[in-house]
């Protein structure tokens, strides 16, 4: 077994061909999630657009779903929305197991 | 190797008709997505669907796999498949999710048929993506851990086997849950002169003991004697960046919320920590303590149950 040295980089900004690249996604469902609300890139035109942390961890999250479940986008907006909610409420949860 | 029983996995009987598979398949998938599921099984338990799916739902495969009967007599050391189980047969390679590598099974019996790659011109190699549980602490300070990987390698031969490799990832410090770790050239290797993909490593903390990671934020409930929250005062609480003093008020109660700005994960800005007080009695077990609490339970008139009304 070979050891490789260590050269991590950590992602942080993605344009719009990164992100494709990086989800294995096209253009057209990369705006579609736009659209929808669910990824909010930085910048005023398709071109200068930058996805940062929380769009792409959705993205990649985004496109499990569709691929994985075959949930549509409004489906995968809603799927969403739902997870980070209740990981808030597991979150808030887990602050009260350890009072009793 | 093991045997895999998917209809077992898909809890299905072998007579299952196609619609009644992808039923159970999606079924399935949804209860055990690791999006979805938080569980730790949920990720195994979601590869193994997937893998049953992928030769059930597939009729060729599903009749070379029927041809296998079932599995072997406990006692015998793994399995192997009788030779020429797959005379007939030809299959057509998919390939599942992410054409992640599935269990040594599937792969020996159902992966056969790659063609060892080359040929004309040069092209990038896929990348690759996985997951890393990082420590919190390791997230503090930083580090170098090392992860093994599984992947499907395809010999000059055509055959595919398991490979498994180690590589040194390095953990940037500040990392939080959620982001990317790229390792560029260590996804699949490129076609021709091309270059090999990354690997990009989704990171997720290892749960911990005593920290809750909320972004940047940690969340701790803290132990505190009674006469520490009565008098108040400073204690010293261990966090992963160090001792840091923290202020007790007077009178605090159990359930408070004390906020140490700035000493959560390193970033810009850095998280906080947030410790919730907890009041923690000692116990009791010398005549002298005994005599403590008596001549305390004498002394102060408390009715911790008068907002009980009655």
């Amino acid at each position: 077994m070979k050891k490789t040295k260590p050269h991590s980089t950590v992602v942080t900004t993605l344009s719009l061909q990164d992100l494709c690249r990086f989800c294995q996604a096209d253009e057209a469902w990369v705006m579609e999630l736009v659209q929808h609300g669910v990824l909010e890139p930085k910048g005023n035109s398709v071109e200068s657009w930058q996805f940062m942390g929380r769009s792409i961890v959705r993205a990649k999250k985004a496109r499990r779903l569709n691929r994985d479940l075959g949930i549509n986008t409004a489906g995968v907006a809603l799927v969403l929305e739902l997870l980070e909610e209740r990981d808030a409420v597991l979150r808030r949860l887990a602050q009260y197991d350890g009072l009793s | 190797m093991e045997f895999k029983d998917y209809y077992d996995v898909l809890g299905v009987s072998r007579g299952a008709d196609a619609a009644e598979i992808k039923k159970a398949f999606r079924k399935l998938a949804r209860t055990y997505h690791p999006d979805i599921n938080t569980g730790a099984e949920a990720e195994a338990k979601f590869k193994d669907v997937n893998e049953a799916y992928e030769v059930l739902k597939d009729p060729e495969r599903r009749a070379a796999y029927d041809q296998l009967g079932k599995e072997p007599p406990q006692g015998s050391a793994g399995y192997s498949p009788p030779p020429g189980w797959d005379s007939g047969f030809a299959f057509s390679d998919s390939g599942g999710p992410d054409d992640a590598a599935f269990s040594e099974f599937f792969e020996t019996l159902f992966r056969r048929d790659r063609t060892p790659r080359g040929g004309m011109g040069a092209a990038r190699g896929a990348d690759s993506h996985g997951r890393i549980e990082v420590a919190v602490e390791d997230a503090f300070t930083g580090a170098t851990r090392q992860l093994s990987l599984r992947s499907p390698v395809v010999g000059p031969d055509g055959t595919v086997t398991l490979k498994n490799r180690t590589i040194a990832v390095a953990i940037p410090k500040g990392i939080g849950a959620g982001q990317h770790i790229r390792l560029a050239g260590q996804g699949e290797p490129g076609f021709g002169q091309g270059p090999a993909g990354d690997l990009f490593l989704e990171v997720s903390f290892a749960p911990h003991p005593v920290y809750r990671p909320d972004g940047r934020d940690l969340h701790l409930d803290l132990p505190i004697a009674p006469w520490e929250a009565a008098l108040g005062g400073q204690v010293v609480m261990p966090t992963p960046g160090g001792k840091v003093d923290l202020r007790i008020p007077r009178n605090a109660r159990t359930g408070q919320k004390m906020r140490l700005k700035g000493k959560g994960l390193p970033g810009t800005p850095a998280g906080d920590i947030y410790a919730t007080l907890k009041i923690v009695n000692p116990k009791v077990e010398t005549a002298q303590a005994r005599a403590f609490f008596e001549k305390m339970s004498k002394e102060m008139p408390f009715d911790p149950r008068a907002h009980l009304g009655g």
